[in-house]
């Protein structure tokens, strides 16, 4: 027990290294932009809802009313549905299926990553052959089969998202274990006799982690993107609201109005954007090499 | 006979985070025909900025002659139009780099890096280019010239590489050539090669040599004169046997004594072999009112470090910036 | 390395991962509710058990899991990727009419993006504090999170609806008489704005790569001394710099075809171009599983 403690530089270090890595990310200006809108994205889908109950499926108002007509502050939809109560429960679904197919990405990839950079030999490379076969699938459609398949559940939606976006974490793990791995602390980790598990997961996962980190942050909007995709072309769980599926529904009226499609849209990208610019900003804080500069 | 090249007064700052550095210092000096000296000092002394700077090469954006004139041939160089200095470079005035491995372009063959540099500045024909350039393969001595053209860097030894940079280089016959560091990264046979064939070049072409390097040996071997920098200033001038004789600036002194085999008895000066304790200060440091090298020097004297001093002059040749120079 | 070696390892890797592909495929298909049976049950408007047994004997569904995958993999060899009972049609032949409408907005997006982002990149490397570095920065934050159908239904309402400059929809203007000349023409007028659309994901990509190769290239020693010799900026930038600063760019390119794919389905779907992603859409919506399965194999293969 006391050699294991003797033996981790990891943990005595991560605390001065965070609080500089946040340094210099507040004092980076897109990456604040960024994290201010995630945050109020994120607190329009939480509290969004409650304090504004319409429910986002009943027939409000006349078809393709304009933005601030009537106190419909964002207009209705083609069924003459209420945009602004669409666009804040979409919010949770986007959100959701974001993060959750992003933690089905990272729990694949790092596994994966870490397992093939660990090892290495015939382990490293029946894996990578296991993430090529992965790559080789376009993504879109096969996603697409497998909603069509088996259902248009947000969890199926959400598995069809992760287990076709993991093999880029999986790359970044890998290439990162095998970088820390040759390094004299984890050597002399090793000498002392820690087992295999400790070593990966507690001795080297803390010093792969900061590009991990930031492939992860960019993970969610990747898939928010993809879930964004496939509900525009119906797939999608028909009984909750999604983004992709406003603008897919109302895609066909754009003649009549174009407010129903580029608001939503609007939506997508604001939140994708502020979490890129906070992806961007984790990467320049976190890297090592940009911090010398 | 005027000087091939005057250096006056000339003062390069360098933008980084903290502020504006100046990386070279009220410098002077003279380089005269055919003449070959060396710029002495460890890294991070300003050596390669002053010959960037000759070039008119200092990376943009960051570093930019402040004041001073660098005058070539009577002409001045730091108000010269970007068109008139790409006449001047690799034509009159060439360089050669400390990194043969990394300063060819990976992507042409080595015929072609250096047929270029004499379609553009002799107007040569492809073919005739190509011809000469044979011809300077054969000069710096490549073994089976011809079909070596067609080679690829990636294709040859570290050696063979900064021979072709120096072919690259000697290819419009300039009058000056500056060797940055040209064989750090060189194995100590080739680098012995390196300087043999720098030296038979300049007897036959009679260019004017600006080596730079921090070995005392090299020195020794390739230059009449030397001028040892220290943090971006000057801390002594002289022909070179005369400064190894007797050194009029601790720095220098330190220098030769981390080579032994150039101290005329060994013997006697061992109590002194000893290398300079301490490291070139950061940039942020540069350009106080003082002696820079008063935070390393076993001689230091309150005096050191309150005004930076003036270069004392012995003879008509040697200077010293060091208060204590009379007493070396 | 014995070059041989490595081309028969790599083809042999490649069949590999083809036949993986046609095992999850199989998988899939049967392990999916409903099969075959149920869909001509349906198409003729359904059918009692023993008809559907019949079926079900017919295409030997009755038969083991692996005796079908069998067979089903000895079909694919022969190029056999099912019946379309939606289209009336052998899949293979339905995909081989969609593929050249697929492959031409493919390559033609692809090369623009390509184009249009190493200019973006390398002038925006030369200045990287100038203007044009801020929007090659914008550009790509625009291309990364701005959802590609989204991109191409703002282009379609500004540049087909408000001012109608091109078309809303389609290849071809099947009303329209003329030679060799006026079709290309107008097929090239239908390709502007999915091409556009198509690109703006690679373009942000592209761009963004170039410069910060270019960068890398134009402080390299190398670079230095091209200066030194004396040469003009024009042949330091374009003759030394680019042709080193391109083999990232090139390589990535290699590795885009999955993500070219899945894009050209949208921007397929948006502008109604009759490409395979189109035609993937349709099948999905009608349930037409063997055309589905078909494409998603097909695309594999071409990886």
């Amino acid at each position: 027990m006391m050699t294991d403690q003797t033996i981790d530089p990891p943990v005595a270090k991560a605390r001065s290294p965070l609080s500089e890595a946040w340094e210099m990310f507040r004092h980076n200006h897109s990456a604040m932009v960024g994290l201010g809108l995630l945050v109020l994205i994120v607190l329009a889908a939480i509290f969004g809802p409650l304090l504004y109950p319409t429910d986002p499926f009943d027939m409000v108002w006349a078809p393709f009313s304009p933005p601030g007509e009537e106190g419909f502050l964002l207009g209705t939809d083609y069924l003459g549905r209420d945009l602004l109560s669409q666009i804040l429960y979409g919010a949770r679904v986007t959100l959701i299926i974001g993060l959750s197919a992003a933690i089905v990405t990272v729990v694949i990839g790092v596994t994966v990553g870490a397992l093939a950079g660990f090892y290495g030999g015939i382990v490293e490379e029946a894996l990578m052959r296991f993430t090529e076969f992965f790559q080789v699938l376009p993504t879109l459609l096969f996603s697409m089969v497998i909603v069509a398949l088996f259902g248009a559940s947000l969890p199926m939606i959400t598995f069809a998202i992760g287990i076709v976006s993991w093999t880029a974490v999986a790359r970044i793990t890998r290439s990162e274990f095998q970088r820390v791995r040759e390094l004299e602390y984890v050597m002399a980790s090793r000498a002392s006799g820690a087992s295999n598990s400790k070593l990966m997961f507690e001795v080297i996962l803390p010093n792969a982690l900061p590009p991990i980190i930031v492939q992860s942050a960019l993970m969610v909007g990747s898939a928010i993107l993809f879930e964004a995709g496939l509900s525009f072309l119906g797939l999608t769980d028909p009984n909750v609201v999604s983004w992709g599926q406003i603008i897919g529904s109302n895609r066909q009226y754009i003649l009549e109005s174009s407010f129903t499609v580029t608001i939503p849209g609007l939506a997508i990208f604001i939140t994708v954007l502020a979490i890129s610019l906070v992806g961007d900003g984790l990467n320049d804080a976190l890297n090592p090499k940009l911090r010398k500069r | 006979m005027a000087p091939l090249l005057k250096v006056e007064n000339l003062r390069i700052e360098l933008a980084t985070r903290a502020g504006v550095a100046p990386v070279i210092d009220n410098l002077n000096l003279e380089l005269g025909h055919g003449e070959s000296i060396s710029f002495v000092g460890e890294s991070g002394c300003g050596k390669s900025m002053t010959a960037l700077a000759i070039m008119g090469l200092l990376p943009e954006g960051i570093g930019r002659v402040a004041s001073g004139s660098i005058q070539f041939d009577g002409e001045e160089l730091t108000t010269a139009s970007p068109r008139r200095l790409r006449e001047i470079r690799g034509n009159e005035i060439s360089m050669i780099f400390q990194e043969p491995m990394t300063s060819l372009n990976p992507v042409y063959t080595v015929g072609e890096q250096i047929a270029e540099v004499l379609r553009a500045h002799q107007g040569l024909s492809q073919k005739a280019a190509w011809k000469q350039a044979i011809e300077l393969l054969n000069a710096v001595q490549i073994p089976n010239p011809k079909s070596r053209m067609e080679s690829y860097p990636f294709q040859m030894s570290g050696g063979q590489r900064q021979r072709v940079m120096i072919a690259i280089a000697l290819a419009c016959t300039p009058k000056i050539l500056i060797a940055d560091e040209p064989t750090t990264a060189l194995d100590v046979t080739v680098q012995a090669q390196i300087f043999d064939l720098l030296r038979d070049l300049r007897a036959q072409t009679g260019t004017s040599i600006i080596m730079i390097t921090h070995d005392m040996g090299a020195v020794a071997e390739m230059s009449e004169r030397m001028i040892v920098m220290y943090a971006g200033r000057k801390a002594e001038e002289g022909p070179v046997d005369q400064v190894i004789a007797r050194a009029r600036h601790p720095y220098t002194h330190g220098l030769i004594s981390c080579v032994p085999h150039i101290v005329a008895n060994l013997t006697e000066e061992r109590q002194d072999l000893t290398e300079v304790p301490g490291i070139v200060p950061g940039l942020s440091e540069f350009g106080q009112d003082l002696c820079l090298f008063s935070s390393r020097c076993p001689r230091v004297t309150d005096q050191c470090r309150q005004a930076r001093p003036p270069e004392a002059h012995f003879g008509n040749s040697r200077i010293s910036a060091c208060w204590h120079a009379e007493e070396l | 390395m014995n070059a041989l070696h490595v081309t028969t390892t790599r083809i042999f890797y490649a069949i590999l991962l083809l036949l993986a592909v046609l095992v999850l495929n199989f998988t899939m298909m049967h392990l999916a509710p409903g099969d075959v049976a149920d869909t001509i049950a349906q198409s003729m408007g359904g059918a009692d058990e023993e008809t559907m047994a019949q079926i079900r004997a017919d295409y030997g569904l009755d038969k083991s899991f692996l005796v079908q995958l069998g067979s089903y993999l000895g079909r694919v060899l022969r190029f056999d990727l099912g019946y379309s009972f939606y289209y009336n049609q052998p899949v293979t032949s339905l995909i081989l009419q969609r593929l050249p409408a697929t492959l031409l907005l493919v390559f033609t997006a692809q090369i623009f993006a390509m184009f249009i982002g190493v200019v973006l990149g390398v002038i925006s490397a030369r200045r990287p504090n100038g203007i044009l570095s801020h929007f090659v920065t914008f550009i790509a934050l625009f291309g990364y999170s701005a959802p590609v159908f989204w991109t191409g239904i703002l282009l379609l309402i500004g540049f087909s609806l408000k001012i109608q400059w091109f078309p809303v929809a389609g290849m071809r203007d099947v009303t329209l008489e003329g030679g060799f000349a006026v079709r290309a023409l107008d097929i090239m007028r239908h390709m502007v704005l999915p091409t556009i659309t198509l690109s703006s994901i690679f373009l942000a990509l592209y761009s963004r790569l170039s410069r910060a190769s270019m960068m890398e290239t134009l402080g390299s020693d190398y670079v230095r001394t091209a200066k030194a010799k004396g040469l003009t900026e024009r042949e330091v930038v374009y003759k030394h710099a680019l042709k080193n600063a391109l083999s990232p760019v090139i390589t990535l390119a290699g590795l885009q075809f999955s993500a070219v794919i899945s894009g050209a389905v949208l921007v397929e779907t948006v502008f109604a171009w009759p490409g395979l992603g189109t035609l993937a859409f349709q099948s999905i919506l009608a349930r037409d599983t063997p055309t589905i399965l078909g494409i998603l194999f097909f695309s594999s293969s071409l990886l």
